[in-house]
């Protein structure tokens, strides 16, 4: 009589907690971490805004007036404010972090980090406003 | 093969970042703000057409687009893999993004070359 084999199933198991998909809500750090990449979103789109503005110029007086038009409904204007917000996010968020992949070193002194992030914010409010300025007078 | 391309991914995500962190606010503020809701006049189609003729603003808008478009693309395949746990997507979800990224830089190229034989 042939003997029976019980097998018991095994498995090796890794300890791996599952984690939830909506992990990064549990803490302001993981809500703010995700906030940062996603302003990555609003730079595509104001891209995509970009480069119509650009076609409606080659296409003419007329494509351009409907493009404006376009751009003066209140559902653009609510767009393009919450993508202002996120906009000013990357740009803060970046440039506090331009220390980290801009180390600058004379000899051995090592430019601060406060510096390096003071410069950047100051080279971005004069550029707006150098960008204001030639657009308001152009 | 993959682990050589990162470090040109994250060139342009970098350069695209920076360019958008410099001038995007700015230009958001004035083209879908304050030129629309009236605050300031907008220089006008004739003025605008003048500029965009020129090739080192056309030159500096093309970077300004696809860059950024790199920066998205890079920042959101990452945040797909780890904010929604899609690791086992990353190719499609890498071919999917720079595919994006290209085809826009495509079309910008396209755009403003064609407004020189214009």
């Amino acid at each position: 009589m042939p003997e029976i084999h019980n097998y018991i199933k095994y498995h090796p198991r890794w300890h791996r907690t599952p984690i939830p998909v909506f992990w990064w809500l549990r803490k302001l750090v993981y809500i703010k971490f995700i906030l940062r990449e996603l302003t990555s979103v609003a730079v595509a789109s104001f891209a995509v805004v970009l480069l119509f503005q650009v076609r409606a110029l080659i296409q003419g007086p007329q494509a351009y007036t409907e493009f404006t038009r376009l751009l003066a409904t209140p559902v653009s204007v609510i767009l393009h404010s919450i993508a202002l917000i996120l906009l000013l996010f990357h740009s803060i968020t970046w440039f506090s972090l331009a220390p980290k992949a801009l180390v600058v070193r004379f000899g051995k002194w090592r430019i601060s980090d406060r510096v390096i992030i003071g410069a950047n914010l100051f080279a971005w409010i004069f550029i707006s406003l150098v960008i204001s300025w030639l657009t308001v007078s152009m | 093969m993959r682990r050589h391309i990162e470090p040109f991914w994250w060139a342009l995500f970098s350069a695209g970042g920076t360019l958008a962190a410099f001038f995007f606010p700015v230009l958001i503020i004035l083209t879908g703000i304050a030129i629309p809701l009236g605050w300031i006049e907008s220089p006008g189609y004739e003025k605008l057409s003048v500029l965009i003729h020129n090739l080192p603003i056309r030159i500096f808008i093309f970077s300004l687009i696809s860059l950024s478009l790199f920066h998205w693309a890079h920042r959101f395949r990452f945040t797909l893999y780890d904010g929604l746990q899609l690791k086992h997507l990353q190719g499609l979800i890498a071919v999917l993004c720079y595919g994006s990224a290209f085809a826009g830089t495509i079309m910008a190229g396209y755009i403003l070359i064609m407004i020189s034989i214009h």
